[in-house]
């Protein structure tokens, strides 16, 4: 693999973390539990959005084969997207998507962060610009889960669950194979295992203040790497891509 | 949806650094840091501004519409109230 390769998949795997937790968070337009959550969270949904846009245009650039946006959203099956698992988990409930929320912004804070010193001035860029956006999603999410933690004996319950649902799959955010390996070694990636530490303090610290408390030694879940999701990526993709397939190229 | 409630906070948008702050709208929220962080949602997603004030909206007062008549109509009728009763020197505006 050359590192151009590398670093075209680099920047898909991170376009499709954040296509997929914004399509998820995109679910809760016309249904948050209050006129202003349901504005915050599709606000949240645009930016990843936003941000997917510009690592696949990145990914295809580097690429040079004809490969577009739309193509790379539209068009791959679930084995060819490389988001990470907790991306694709369902909405739940709200506790559910905040707790998803919290624990992928602390992850892309750190991982944008560490980018910024990227050896590509375009992915440095993207990271920089990119880290702004999800600095707010840390603190919405944050905020929230404080909140919920401390509220009523139900918002406690409801957050205690999501943790049950979702803990699986934080192991599978730092996963790398050898795409990172190689961009590591060309000061292009993040080392994302080295962020694990950080984001232990980042999170205990926000669950600690939360009450909530962490599992000790989860059962884990993880495959994002290569390909292996969970059963619920097909399903979105399936709402996701199924104007595209029958009318393809449609714009509005 | 149900925000019943939540109380209503009055929103304030700075367009840039300097200017005055302008009436945006309104959103609920159970306290300030809420409030603020919802007004950055509704009011400011575009961009909007620079800077933002929420204050509950109880906390303002305000004049009636009975009051227009005694509070502001006096002022109408009496040019020597308003500055164009006196005369400009010409070289004020070279």
């Amino acid at each position: 693999m050359t590192t151009h390769e590398a670093l075209a998949r680099y920047c898909i795997r991170l376009g499709d973390t954040s296509l997929i937790l914004g399509q998820r968070l995109g679910e809760w337009c016309g249904h948050g539990p209050i006129l202003e959550e349901d504005i915050a969270l599709t606000n949240i949904s645009l930016d990843l959005i936003g941000q997917t846009r510009a690592f696949y245009t990145v990914a295809c650039e580097i690429s040079n084969n004809g490969l577009d946006e739309d193509r790379l959203a539209f068009l791959r099956s679930e084995r060819e997207f490389q988001n990470v698992l907790l991306a694709e988990q369902p909405n739940g409930d709200f506790a559910q998507t905040i707790l998803r929320q919290l624990l992928i912004s602390a992850f892309q804070k750190l991982n944008f962060e560490a980018l910024l010193h990227s050896k590509h001035e375009t992915v440095a860029a993207l990271a920089h610009k990119s880290l702004k956006e999800v600095t707010y999603h840390l603190r919405h999410s944050a905020d929230w889960t404080i909140r919920l933690g401390q509220g009523t004996e139900e918002s406690a319950r409801r957050m205690n669950e999501a943790v049950g649902e979702l803990w699986m799959y934080v192991d599978d955010l730092f996963d790398m194979d050898e795409v990172d390996q190689l961009l590591i070694k060309e000061q292009v990636g993040v080392d994302a295992a080295g962020l694990r530490t950080a984001w232990d303090n980042l999170i205990n610290g926000i669950m600690k203040e939360a009450g909530l408390s962490i599992p000790e030694k989860p059962f884990s879940i993880r495959g994002s790497r290569s390909g292996k999701h969970t059963e619920h990526l097909g399903h979105l993709l399936a709402e996701m891509q199924s104007l595209h397939r029958a009318i393809p190229g449609a714009e509005w | 949806m149900n925000n019943d409630n939540w109380p209503l906070w009055e929103v304030f948008t700075q367009k840039r650094t300097g200017l005055p702050f302008e009436h945006a709208g309104n959103v609920h929220a159970p306290d300030k840091e809420m409030a603020l962080m919802n007004a950055r949602d509704v009011y400011s997603r575009r961009n909007e501004a620079t800077c933002i004030w929420v204050v509950p909206s109880d906390s303002i007062v305000s004049s009636t519409p009975e009051d227009m008549g005694s509070f502001f109509e006096p002022s109408n009728d009496k040019a020597y109230r308003h500055p164009n009763f006196y005369k400009t020197p010409g070289a004020i505006f070279e």
